[in-house]
């Protein structure tokens, strides 16, 4: 399918947020082995057309709703990079406090929830949220992120059940970067054809190249608008790859380097802007431009979070329950 | 002031809740055109409408996730889990979600939703509907764990609970629904936060909760035929727990006997009995002990039924063993 190329504001804009992620994904790994993020890091390396391009699907009313592997949705959405980053140190200053860091990225003024670490646990919590919309006749889209992992849970199958029994307007987009872990899809689920076993459920599915920036935003509009409008579920599969290990413990021993090697000669930001320089849209000079702004951005919340704070152990047991008066 | 069943005071709840408050919405196994597993919702559905009474899909984690959703985006769901069992289910929502997204999230959010459950023995359910978790519950920091005995606290923890910000599991047990009590009139509210003492004694504290109240209030009149005055406490609130009324009433009676449903090891007891012991240890004159389900899966037949939970002979044997009249 070919789709209306984008104006050069627009291109900018793409390639902005894909660099954005692309720089910070390898800065924190840099921090991770100077022992500055700690935990689980789980980058999002090859795969920033999917958050790039969909997020834009939704306007800022819609709540979005993710899986460990959230930085760039998280940055996209419009969470300060320098929060995001302070929250990969644990500070206080981080959008969740720190006491989420890298897998719970919250921020309920973008009114993103989570970074969420059991596999399509936040499923249900993504149809109850469109189920609360419905009952108040509010009309926003829940956009719910997971990946193909979590089709093989149980509660993936609860969720669409719910949502397509009572017609809800939930986005259930399916981050497919073939494996689960170290686990491939033909390993762990019997029906491959991700959209069929989706379509199952009486909603929608299609399945969408997930290294083609412009093909995710385009198609992923056209998704959310019929989910506005019908007030009905729809799923969607990105296909895409993580180039980067699953996380920083990852010895990558259950797939071929050749594999790894063929997907990245799709990486998703050359792509598009060999793309965008063929098509006279951007031009020589345009990406050094937008790599410079972008690790200005990235030193700078670096910075803030190096000179962020640590949360005093007296307010530990601070928000277990709602405070009295607040 | 008129007597009423327990299921009439839980049913008196929901309509009270549903007519003041459009936020509040009943959903589980056939709360609607059922009726309710224990007909508390009975005659619902026909007052306020299938959206507001709200039959689900057999899905406890993914019903329980939708009710903490629409938590999240302002309604006050009340989530029916039919019987307690079932909940096991649900456990990964009801922990790794409800108690856990304020915390977690810095303090962004709150997850009003309660979640309501039948538990206990007694009605020869067999081992996969006759359990007690309620201390499995009450160990989940971010929970608040109610446990109501009376009609009148049927009626007004509900309500309370749903004043809460905070998640909230209501166990109701099985064996109560058909007792009666005295409501006043006008029905009077009640506090989520502290204990209630049934009756005054001087000579044992008898500690206890839920279904096991009544056998515990019948050992105390046995008690007071032998001469021996026993203080009845309904402990109400199970997490977090009136410690204050519990140690006062131990600091005039010297003595404690705790009754529960639950099986003894590393259970609810276990914890009462501990806390007694670090912090009330030199008020006692005599040993903690403690009447508690015998462990084993609850079974079938009712002679073995009845030998598995706390009774009124074994109650009344325990405190006259804390007097030393044993």
């Amino acid at each position: 399918m070919t789709h209306p190329l984008p104006g050069r504001g627009h291109a900018l804009h793409l390639l902005t947020q894909m660099l954005r992620i692309r720089r910070f994904e390898e800065r924190s790994a840099e921090l991770y082995s100077a022992g500055k993020i700690r935990g689980f890091l789980h980058l999002y390396i090859g795969e920033e057309a999917v958050a790039t391009g969909a997020l834009r699907a939704l306007t800022d009313d819609d709540a979005l709703l993710c899986t460990y592997r959230e930085h760039g949705h998280a940055l996209v959405r419009g969470v300060p990079m320098e929060r995001v980053m302070a929250e990969m140190y644990g500070k206080q200053e981080g959008c969740s406090k720190g006491r989420g860091g890298s897998m719970h990225l919250f921020d309920d003024e973008q009114r993103l929830y989570g970074g969420n670490a059991i596999v399509a646990g936040h499923l249900p919590v993504a149809v109850g949220m469109g189920l609360g919309d419905k009952m108040m006749g509010r009309n926003r889209v829940t956009a719910c992120f997971f990946g193909e992992g979590a089709m093989a849970e149980g509660e993936f199958h609860e969720a669409m059940n719910l949502a397509a029994l009572w017609k809800l307007p939930v986005l259930f987009a399916c981050e497919n970067n073939g494996y689960a872990m170290g686990t491939a899809l033909d390993r762990s689920e019997s029906q491959t054809s991700l959209t069929v076993k989706a379509a199952s459920y009486g909603m929608p599915a299609v399945a969408i190249d997930g290294m083609d920036v412009l093909a995710v935003e385009a198609e992923t509009r056209r998704v959310v608008d019929a989910i506005r409008a019908t007030s009905t579920p729809a799923f969607v599969e990105f296909r895409t790859y993580r180039f980067r290990a699953h996380s920083m413990f990852d010895a990558e021993l259950y797939r071929d380097k050749d594999e790894v090697e063929l997907w990245k000669k799709r990486d998703p930001i050359p792509a598009f802007l060999s793309r965008m320089v063929a098509a006279r849209i951007l031009e020589d000079g345009d990406f050094e431009h937008v790599d410079q702004k972008v690790m200005h951005e990235l030193s700078e919340a670096v910075a803030f979070a190096e000179a962020g704070t640590w949360e005093p152990v007296e307010d530990l047991t601070k928000d277990v329950y709602t405070e009295v008066g607040t | 002031m008129s007597e009423i069943t327990y299921r009439e005071a839980v049913g008196m709840a929901l309509r009270e809740a549903m007519t003041n408050d459009e936020r509040v919405f009943l959903m589980g196994e056939d709360v609607g055109r059922y009726g309710g597993a224990y007909a508390c919702s009975m005659g619902l559905l026909e007052e306020f409408g299938e959206d507001r009474i709200r039959d689900t899909p057999l899905s406890e984690s993914g019903f329980t996730g939708a009710g903490i959703g629409a938590a999240l985006v302002g309604m006050r769901p009340i989530v029916e889990i039919m019987t307690v069992n079932f909940s096991l289910l649900a456990l990964d929502q009801i922990i790794n979600n409800a108690a856990t997204l304020r915390h977690m999230s810095g303090g962004q959010v709150s997850v009003p939703i309660v979640i309501r459950m039948s538990t206990g023995a007694g009605k020869q359910l067999a081992a996969q509907h006759s359990h007690s978790w309620e201390g499995f519950y009450a160990h989940i920091p971010g929970l608040k764990v109610l446990s109501p005995a009376t009609v009148v606290d049927a009626r007004g923890m509900l309500l309370a609970a749903l004043d809460d910000p905070d998640p909230t599991v209501i166990f109701e047990h099985a064996g109560l629904y058909n007792s009666k009590g005295e409501m006043p009139d006008p029905a009077p509210s009640v506090d989520i936060s502290t204990a209630r003492i049934a009756r005054e004694g001087t000579d044992v504290t008898l500690i206890t909760h839920g279904g096991c109240l009544q056998r515990t209030m019948d050992a105390a009149e046995k008690l007071a035929a032998k001469g021996v005055s026993a203080e009845v406490l309904d402990l109400r609130v199970l997490r977090p727990l009136d410690w204050s009324t519990v140690f006062a009433s131990i600091e005039r009676t010297h003595r404690a006997v705790i009754v529960d449903e639950g099986w003894k090891s590393w259970g609810f007891s276990a914890e009462v009995s501990a806390r007694i012991a670090e912090d009330a240890f030199w008020m006692l004159d005599a040993p903690v002990r403690r009447v508690a389900g015998v462990e084993v899966p609850i079974p079938y037949p009712q002679h073995l039924e009845q030998a598995s939970i706390p009774k009124t002979p074994q109650i009344v044997a325990a405190a006259l063993q804390v007097v030393g009249r044993g």
